[in-house]
């Protein structure tokens, strides 16, 4: 536990010094690289704010209103056989269709169950460990005109089924 | 997609919430939610602003092109079709390295751009071939060193160990990863026969 903790932390900080170090020898201007790298972080942001703004008004209705809790009661029988925690099925249907929502969605079960405790544990691995599937799938074999995907989705959903077991696998584990 | 659920959610949530009495709570979520988005949006400013210029400066250095060199061999195993075509590796290794980095908004062009050159060598145009099945597959699973919005989330909400769940995540997503290219590998070899 203490090491997981500790290793994880110490990857950022040697992350960062590696870049840094590498630009230096090759005598890059490195804070000026950093500057046009850091206007485009806040072109993302801003870009991201109004959908973020849309989803998470969406799925603060859906909370409050009980409908999420309606349709995580029909998927009872997958929660009970694979022991899936029943408070992130709304993260797992909503993961593979929209990045916006699932992060709406991680966050209201983070602030309700609190970050650091098991299932925001869990919310954050799978959050982390899976990919937007349905809108990768769909961009690229759009931009192609492919029609005929083949197995590409159901193969995207297995990674992302596997992705969901394994993370809350290691904190069952863990915690 | 987000154009059919979207409405899909509001009004359902309203009606519903209409007939089992929860007017008021509606009213509260509705402006919670708002402030809950810009919160999270100003924490993101913060460290997405902050990982894009280190990387940018990641970019620019010659660690890209040992990256390149380290993907090499793995893209020869993955992508046996286009062993020969420079250009597609060099525009797919492009796209797994901004995966890899954490800059989802600078791998998609590039990765759309890798797609457009495999079309051109695929024989039937409407059909995904082989090696874009599993071009599409590792970007669906890829992994991330630094999962840079997650931490921003989790710092957004006060997390005593934000970065905690990093080791954890790649565990998790090399296992996803290992499977899809398992179950491609084997479904492609299937079809040969």
């Amino acid at each position: 536990m203490k090491i997981i903790e500790y290793i994880s932390g110490a990857i950022i900080p040697i992350a960062i010094s590696i870049i840094i170090f590498y630009g230096l020898i090759e005598k890059k201007n490195v804070f000026d690289i950093f500057l046009i790298g850091a206007k485009e972080g806040i072109d993302i942001v801003i870009k991201m704010f109004p959908t973020l703004i849309g989803l998470f008004v969406a799925i603060g209705l859906l909370r409050i209103s009980g409908i999420l809790d309606i349709v995580v009661a029909m998927f009872f029988p997958i929660i009970k056989k694979f022991q899936i925690p029943e408070a992130i099925m709304p993260l797992i249907l909503l993961r593979p269709i929209s990045g916006s929502a699932a992060t709406a969605v991680a966050t209201e079960i983070m602030n309700t169950y609190g970050v650091d405790s098991f299932i925001g544990l869990i919310t954050s691995t799978i959050i982390g460990a899976t990919e937007t599937t349905l809108y990768t799938i769909t961009i690229y074999s759009s931009c192609i005109g492919a029609k005929k995907t083949r197995f590409v989705l159901l193969a995207a959903l297995a990674g992302d089924f596997i992705g969901v077991f394994i993370s809350i696998l290691i904190w069952r584990n863990l915690s | 997609m987000l154009n059919v659920l979207w409405p899909i959610f509001i009004i359902s949530s309203c009606i519903y919430s209409i007939f089992t009495g929860k007017v008021t709570k509606i009213n509260d979520a509705l402006f919670y939610s708002a402030k809950e988005a810009v919160n999270l949006c100003i924490t993101f400013i913060g460290t997405i602003t902050l990982w894009n210029g280190i990387m940018r400066i990641a970019m620019e250095t010659s660690l890209t092109q040992k990256l390149k060199k380290c993907l090499h061999p793995i893209l020869k195993y993955l992508f046996p079709e286009i062993n020969k075509n420079e250009k597609i590796n060099k525009e797919i290794s492009m796209n797994m390295i901004a995966n890899i980095l954490g800059l989802g908004n600078a791998a998609t062009p590039l990765g759309i751009k890798a797609m457009k050159s495999m079309q051109e060598i695929n024989e039937k145009k409407d059909t995904l071939s082989n090696s874009m099945i599993m071009f599409i597959l590792i970007n669906t699973a890829s992994l991330q060193i630094i999962p840079t919005s997650i931490l921003a989330i989790r710092s957004s909400l006060g997390s005593q160990y934000p970065t905690k769940i990093i080791f954890p995540i790649w565990i998790s997503s090399a296992c996803a990863l290992i499977t899809v290219i398992t179950i491609t590998k084997i479904l492609l070899k299937r079809r040969k026969h």
